[in-house]
């Protein structure tokens, strides 16, 4: 074989090598660092809502309950957000719209996230507290969820500003899902008599778990985004059902607290955490380019 | 009175010409066959009988009668549903299974009733000869079968929704020979209550399963006369230059 082919070969192969060798690393010194933790509370480090760093007590509940509630508002809002103008863009507008709007679309993906961050505590912020949540509190107080005092800070805040942060990748995505369906499957619906509506929703079914796998991934991003969240969700490590109520994340207590903690218990608590996070954005992650991959290798009207 | 005919057509994408001034008649419960180079606008012309051409983003003008009316006042959903079509490529819907596919354009046509619906499958599939090889698997994805039966089902797929005039596009170009001839005796057996009009590159195609030939060319229509004259006996030098494979 020809050097340069071997050596270009090899070369490659050792950087994939390298780039799996580094998460297996990652995983490997986070299960290290937390040892301690685990060790001393063991599964129930999952299921405790005890975070107190002054009698070295940690459980990790309001954490993945804030990431995990936090996530779900943002998926609430931004699906159909995403899926509509996903739809808009590819079955119904213009070209000349098409290619404009989407670009803007994906640069909302650009944006740094401390600058969301920002927008959200001197924007999102005090407009939830003033108009927004007074608004819903009064009207539907009666919900457990909209009950309680509008502090601004909290799960709706950082839910609003992780949908605005994962709407432009399940929007591409699912836009990618839509154009990898042959225009010849448009055609045949066209020619039975459908109409534009009902030809559109024929394709919507073909792409149906493309769009499951975009939505996995935005979510993947949504547990992940650390520093926006922090800078809304109001940092307190306590489960409260009102959306309006202040709570943390996983990836922000993280951020906030690891500068400061103080014992080895604390520390190992914080990369428990962490390592917790890791494999929750891992096997989403894995699972989403799943399905994207096997939904536009397959497509298609016939083999 | 034909069952479609065209009065002078002229098609465009955006600038480029693609049809230019097609009148021909297509008699009721004939075969038609439009032959021609490529690029002489075989598809574009059929495509202009059903409204699809507008689909593609294309523009036309003249007139398109369907029983002596005017087919562009249909609403093009109406137009579609008389004037049904099979592409060349076969484009079954993947995510439905054989029996839905079928069912596809009745249920668009707001038919839930379960009897009449399996009914009507069972006809269709019989209809387009592949009942006895499918219907121990309805409910396999209408993508799993091979590319003929593929084809089979999406002529079942039209049929479903009783058209009057049925559009076929290479039908047969994307098959082996032996799908290719199930295909052709399927249109034989269609004629007997379909109005047939079928683009082939095929001139053996042509000859075997016509009445009528159309050849195209340029965008013009050459010659339009009986299938079995046209190939004897071709009027125009250009026709005779083609079929016999001087050109195109
Ligand atoms: N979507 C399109 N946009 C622009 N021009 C097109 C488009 N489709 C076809 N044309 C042009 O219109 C003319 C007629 O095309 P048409 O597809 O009707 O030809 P055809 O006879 O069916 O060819 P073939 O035998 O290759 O299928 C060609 O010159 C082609 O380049
Ligand atoms: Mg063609």
């Amino acid at each position: 074989m020809n050097i340069g082919d071997w050596l270009f070969k090899n070369l490659t192969r050792l950087f994939a090598v390298l780039v799996l060798a580094i998460v297996a690393l990652m995983a490997w010194e986070m299960i290290r660092g937390s040892g301690a933790s685990i060790g001393e509370f063991g599964w129930g480090f999952l299921t405790s809502s005890e975070w107190d760093p002054v009698q070295d007590l940690y459980g990790a509940l309001p954490f993945i309950y804030g990431t995990v509630v936090s996530s779900l508002i943002a998926l609430a809002i931004a699906l159909p957000l995403s899926l509509g103008s996903a739809i808009f863009l590819s079955e119904i507008a213009p070209r000349w719209i098409e290619g404009p709007v989407a670009f803007m679309v994906e640069l909302l993906a650009a944006i740094p996230s401390i600058v969301y961050g920002l927008w959200g505590m001197f924007v999102l912020v005090p407009w939830l507290r003033a108009s927004v949540e007074p608004v819903i509190s009064k009207n539907l107080g009666f919900i457990p969820l909209f009950r309680g005092a509008p502090y601004g800070f909290g799960m709706l805040a950082a839910g609003i500003i992780l949908a605005i942060m994962i709407l432009p990748i399940i929007t591409s995505i699912s836009r990618d899902v839509l154009r990898a369906i042959p225009g010849t499957q448009r055609e045949a619906a066209l020619a039975l008599g459908a109409t534009k509506w009902e030809s559109t929703r024929i394709i919507l079914a073909s792409g149906k778990s493309g769009f499951l796998g975009a939505t996995l991934l935005g979510l993947g991003r949504a547990v992940g985004e650390t520093m926006a969240v922090t800078m809304v969700i109001g940092n307190r490590p306590e489960i409260s059902l009102s959306l309006f109520d202040p709570g943390y994340s996983m990836a922000s207590v993280i951020a906030n607290e690891f500068a400061e903690a103080t014992t080895e218990m604390y520390t190992s608590a914080l990369i428990e955490i962490a390592l917790v996070l890791f494999v929750v954005t891992l096997v989403l992650n894995a699972f989403a380019r799943f399905i994207v991959w096997s939904v536009t290798k397959t497509s298609g009207g016939s083999r | 009175m034909p069952k479609i005919s065209t009065k002078n057509i002229n098609a465009w994408f955006g600038k480029t010409r693609a049809l230019r001034g097609i009148s021909l008649d297509v008699p009721e419960k004939q075969v038609v066959a439009i032959i021609g180079p490529s690029g002489c606008g075989k598809s574009t012309f059929l495509r202009s009988l059903n409204r699809m051409h507008e689909v593609a983003g294309g523009t036309i003008e003249g007139k398109v009668l369907l029983d002596g009316e005017d087919a562009y006042a249909l609403d093009p959903v109406v137009l579609r549903r008389r004037v049904g079509m099979v592409f060349q490529k076969p484009n079954p819907f993947p995510t439905m299974s054989v029996f839905d596919n079928v069912a596809a354009g009745l249920r668009l046509n707001g038919v839930r009733d379960k009897k009449r619906l399996a009914e009507v499958v069972e006809k269709s599939l019989r209809h387009a000869a592949l009942w006895d090889e499918v219907k121990d698997s309805l409910d396999k994805s209408g993508v799993s079968l091979s590319g003929g039966q593929q084809q089979r089902l999406c002529i079942a797929r039209t049929l479903a929704v009783n058209p009057e005039v049925i559009l076929m596009d290479e039908p047969a170009s994307a098959l082996d020979p032996i799908a290719t001839a199930r295909i052709e005796e399927l249109i034989h057996e269609l004629k007997k209550e379909f109005t047939i009009v079928i683009v082939t590159h095929n001139m053996q195609q042509a000859a075997r399963v016509s009445d009528f030939t159309a050849f195209l060319y340029l965008g013009e229509l050459i010659e339009y006369d009986a299938t079995t004259k046209l190939f004897t006996t071709p009027g125009n030098k250009q026709t005779e230059d083609y079929i016999t494979g001087r050109f195109g």
